[in-house]
């Protein structure tokens, strides 16, 4: 049987292709898709051998620093990231989780300074554990992955 | 050296130990009027008795003059001022800030935003270093070494800040440490790990009586109704540990009651009379701390 693709092929630009269908509106929230010029398509709830129902993102002629890219780890850590030209994919890309991340995750602690005045959130990620863990910069509390919220900058 | 006093742990061991021995000159001498052309800021946003009267008695007794507030009721906070535009406009004012506040993590932000130090007097349950450093002093006086102690940590494990800190600050110094606690109150599993990366020991109990003739300090706490969401569980163990003095009997000559006060029923009243009870005498070291510490981070390190 002839496979149709459900979000059609770009020339040249990203992909991002194995994002959780849950969390498309979060990723283009994360990279300020909606402020973009570029031409974006993208599908939800598409069949996904791996996580059930996915999302794709193609994005033409645009192609993401790391530090940019990364910042989507936390939510989509097993997103895969292709970088096409000419309609070939040329590079797969892999995210990892930055260090230090600023302004995108909320605080889960309620008495955190970051959740009653306009300041930018800061964590460190910590090392060594299977699980995503934030580190608040402010209050020194952990914020792991089960209570991790975006902030909707955009 | 640190420009602000924010968490015990942005004080290396070196800088804890400066901050002691200041203490300690400051104690044998404590009119040191060094400061007189300074202005300290000492700003309250949550009520407090024992730690503002003991920064302002020490800055006082720097010979520095103080401004500030004691309840934010009065200030333009209640105007909806930003935390941000309370401090630019007192580091305009003052050479220094002590602040309290009932968030955690302000005076980790203050400390951003302010062009001069910054003392965080203790900022909701988080970090109050101050406390820590008197802690320390106390130990120090009182078994004249910091290392190779054998500690006891009772009561309130979970909330309570000041056990926290000073498990931190005291691992420079190899200690031994034995926690008594109910299950609901136990130290939290990132404390025990941070001792277990270090190697150090510690041993949990339920019972007061374990262990109590076999420490070199025994550091009580009150169980703290404020940091509780659950009343059920506030009521269930607020009483839970009494101290009285006849369990005193066996325990170590050198042994020295902490505690860093308000008390209620966790010590009786007839320990007070005890050669171990040091809690009053550890408040009173905290304004020969506090005056090292307002001294060091003012950039003076000898007096």
């Amino acid at each position: 049987m002839e496979k149709h693709l459900k979000v059609s092929a770009i020339k040249n630009g990203t992909v991002l292709d194995h994002i959780p269908a849950d969390q498309l509106f979060k990723v283009i929230d994360i990279l300020g898709l909606s402020r973009s010029e570029n031409q974006i398509t993208f599908g939800t709830n598409l069949e996904s051998k791996l996580l059930g129902k996915k999302s794709i993102i193609k994005i033409s002629d645009k192609y993401f620093e790391d530090n940019e890219i990364n910042r989507i780890a936390l939510i989509a850590p097993q997103a895969k990231i292709n970088i096409i030209q000419n309609f070939e994919v040329v590079e797969k890309r892999v995210l990892s989780v930055p260090s230090q991340i600023r302004g995108i995750a909320r605080c889960m602690n309620p008495a955190c300074i970051t959740n009653h005045q306009p300041i930018e959130t800061i964590f460190t990620t910590v090392e060594g554990s299977d699980e995503l863990k934030l580190l608040c910069h402010y209050c020194e509390k952990v914020t792991d992955e089960k209570n991790l919220k975006i902030i909707s900058n955009f | 050296m640190s420009k602000h006093l924010i968490s015990i742990h942005d004080f290396s061991k070196e800088e804890i130990l400066r901050v002691l021995s200041l203490a300690a000159e400051f104690e044998k001498n404590p009119s040191r009027p060094i400061f007189s052309d300074k202005v300290v800021a000492s700003i309250f946003f949550e009520p407090s008795t024992r730690t503002r009267l003991s920064f302002e008695t020490a800055a006082n007794r720097l010979g520095a003059r103080v401004i500030g507030f004691s309840d934010a009721g009065n200030t333009s906070v209640t105007k909806g001022e930003t935390l941000k535009d309370t401090i630019k406009m007192v580091s305009n004012y003052a050479d220094l800030i002590v602040m309290r506040h009932p968030l955690e993590g302000s005076a980790r932000y203050a400390s951003e935003v302010s062009s001069v130090p910054v003392i965080n007097a203790g900022d909701g349950a988080n970090q109050h270093p101050s406390q820590t450093l008197l802690d320390l002093y106390s130990i120090l006086k009182t078994q004249g070494t910091l290392e190779n102690l054998k500690i006891n940590m009772v009561g309130d494990l979970k909330y309570g800040r000041t056990v926290h800190s000073l498990l931190q600050a005291m691992s420079h110094f190899n200690p031994t440490f034995r926690f008594t606690s109910p299950e609901e109150l136990k130290m939290p599993a990132e404390y025990k790990e941070f001792l277990r990366e270090r190697g150090i020991p510690y041993e949990e109990s339920f019972s007061l009586e374990d262990g109590i003739s076999d420490t070199d300090i025994l550091y009580m706490t009150r169980v703290q109704r404020e940091r509780f969401t659950d009343a059920i569980e506030y009521e269930r163990v607020k009483n839970i540990y009494s101290l009285q003095g006849s369990m005193l009997s066996e325990t170590r000559p050198n042994m020295k009651i902490l505690h860093p006060l308000p008390r209620i029923n966790e010590i009786a009243q007839d320990v007070d009379n005890s050669e171990h009870a040091y809690y009053f005498e550890q408040a009173g070291n905290g304004v020969y701390t506090r005056m090292a510490i307002i001294t060091i981070l003012l950039g003076v390190n000898q007096i």
